[in-house]
């Protein structure tokens, strides 16, 4: 039995902004894999909950807007994100990220947005989402808003989404994937059920030649308070070729990047990590793009 | 909490009965309805104990508000063994490959193991071991567990081969 003040069932988005601007206690449940665990250990005891979990009508699915743009709804299970054709024909690395948290029964409960709002460093689908610059539409009884995924992070767990915001709607544009290929990886201790100790994506897109770099986003999860793109490491190896890329992004990368000692990872490890996963991300991203590396 | 009224279908068969909106999936088909065969590990959904089939997908029943199973199909271990007594090559292919030790994780393993069977497809060693990966098992070393589920998805795809067959 969960220790939870109230429960209400929205039965639409209008509905739950209505529920959560009346009650300023309420906070959103949507898949309760962070929620509920949270409720559990006591940090969110007592909670008054407002659920969007049956709302599919309106926030489940992904579809393909007229002028490319992909469109996420946020109660997408992570396993449906994964599976989604149109995520495989547009950001396959975004479904690739959501075949990583926890294990099989775990992804068909939790939901990418609830990855996105619990707003954690570690989340699997933030430095994916962070490299494909994704854009955030939020709603409350105040009104809609787009929040770019850079701007989303206010710390450690925290968002800048409003306690009465409801994000609706995850939406990546087509320049921000069309030509790219991309790889995430993660390490952990264990290959399953387990919170990444770092988290790397790397997208790049290739000039003709599939040997210099047109263009490279690389993002971190765990490499600082929130997920974050090496964005100078992209402009120092943009240009470049692909192996003088390789050589130099791991330092980069490190000497932009700010991971901390924690009891999973000490900030060496972590660097050390940050430093190697660059490279084989990046390699393993531009093979797929053609590169004969 | 005000107690609200849960109907769904559990084990092919209607249920209505009461509950705490506190209450997770897990806590009403345990303490409620008794099905004690669905276990109660982690309660994080760490260790897939609890795992049941929710309209044939394999969930964390622990991490699941009972509020959210209105109209929904459920599967607990308590249903897998078929009217007659005999059981589903599921769980003939765990007894016959000692999969079992304690048998704590057993129950949710078997779930996950049918929410695979019932695909009718094949599945590589390795797709199994991912399939299962949601599961924690501290006695086996699991690789009888995945000998089992390896034997019984190849004696489904045999039946579903016959059938295909006869109606063809």
């Amino acid at each position: 039995m969960y220790d939870i003040e109230s429960l209400y069932e929205a039965t639409s988005v209008e509905d739950a902004c209505r529920a959560l601007a009346e009650d300023p206690q309420a906070i959103v449940i949507a898949g309760g894999t962070d929620v509920l665990v949270k409720v559990r250990g006591g940090k969110l005891a007592g909670a008054h909950l407002v659920s969007i979990h049956n709302l599919h009508d309106e926030l489940d699915g992904v579809t393909l807007a007229d002028d490319g743009t992909v469109e996420i709804g946020p109660i997408t299970w992570f396993h449906h994100v994964t599976t989604s054709p149109v995520i495989q024909a547009t950001v396959p690395t975004l479904g690739e990220a959501c075949d990583t948290p926890g294990g099989p029964q775990l992804r068909v409960s939790g939901t990418i947005g609830g990855n996105v709002c619990n707003a954690a460093t570690s989340a699997d689908s933030a430095s994916t989402l962070f490299a494909y610059g994704a854009l955030l539409d939020v709603v409350s009884t105040r009104g809609k808003r787009t929040i770019p995924i850079e701007e989303w992070y206010a710390g450690p767990g925290r968002s800048y989404r409003e306690r009465d915001e409801v994000l609706v709607k995850i939406r990546i544009p087509r320049d921000h994937y069309e030509g790219f290929t991309g790889h995430y990886f993660k390490y952990g201790k264990r290959r399953a059920l387990e919170i990444a100790t770092m988290g790397c994506c790397c997208l790049v897109k290739l000039a003709a030649d599939k040997s210099t770099i047109d263009d490279i986003r690389l993002a971190f999860g765990v490499a600082a308070p929130t997920p974050m793109r090496a964005t100078g490491a992209e402009d120092a190896v943009r240009g470049l070729s692909v192996a003088e890329a390789v050589e130099k992004i791991g330092e980069l990368a490190q000497a932009e990047t700010h991971p901390r000692d924690s009891w999973r990872a000490s900030k060496d490890f972590r660097l050390q990590l940050i430093g190697e996963m660059s490279r084989r991300s990046l390699i393993e991203a531009a093979r797929k793009g053609g590169a004969d590396i | 909490m005000a107690m609200r009224i849960l109907n769904c279908t559990i084990n092919g068969k209607p249920v209505e009965v009461g509950y705490d909106p506190r209450e997770s999936l897990l806590d009403t088909l345990r303490d409620r309805l008794h099905l004690t065969g669905t276990k109660r590990g982690c309660e994080v959904g760490e260790c897939g104990a609890c795992t049941v089939l929710i309209d044939g997908v394999a969930t964390d029943s622990c991490l699941y508000l009972t509020d959210w199973a209105q109209g929904k199909d459920i599967l607990t271990i308590e249903g897998v063994q078929k009217a007659d007594g005999s059981l589903d090559p599921v769980q003939q292919a765990f007894i016959d490959e000692f999969a079992v030790q304690c048998g704590f994780c057993i129950p949710g393993i078997i779930m996950s193991a049918l929410e695979m069977e019932r695909t009718g497809k094949t599945y590589t060693r390795d797709e199994i071991r991912k399939q299962l990966s949601g599961h924690l098992c501290r006695c086996t070393g699991y690789q009888n567990i995945v000998n089992a589920v390896e034997k019984a998805v190849d004696v489904m795809d045999g039946v579903v081969g016959e059938a295909a067959e006869k109606s063809a």
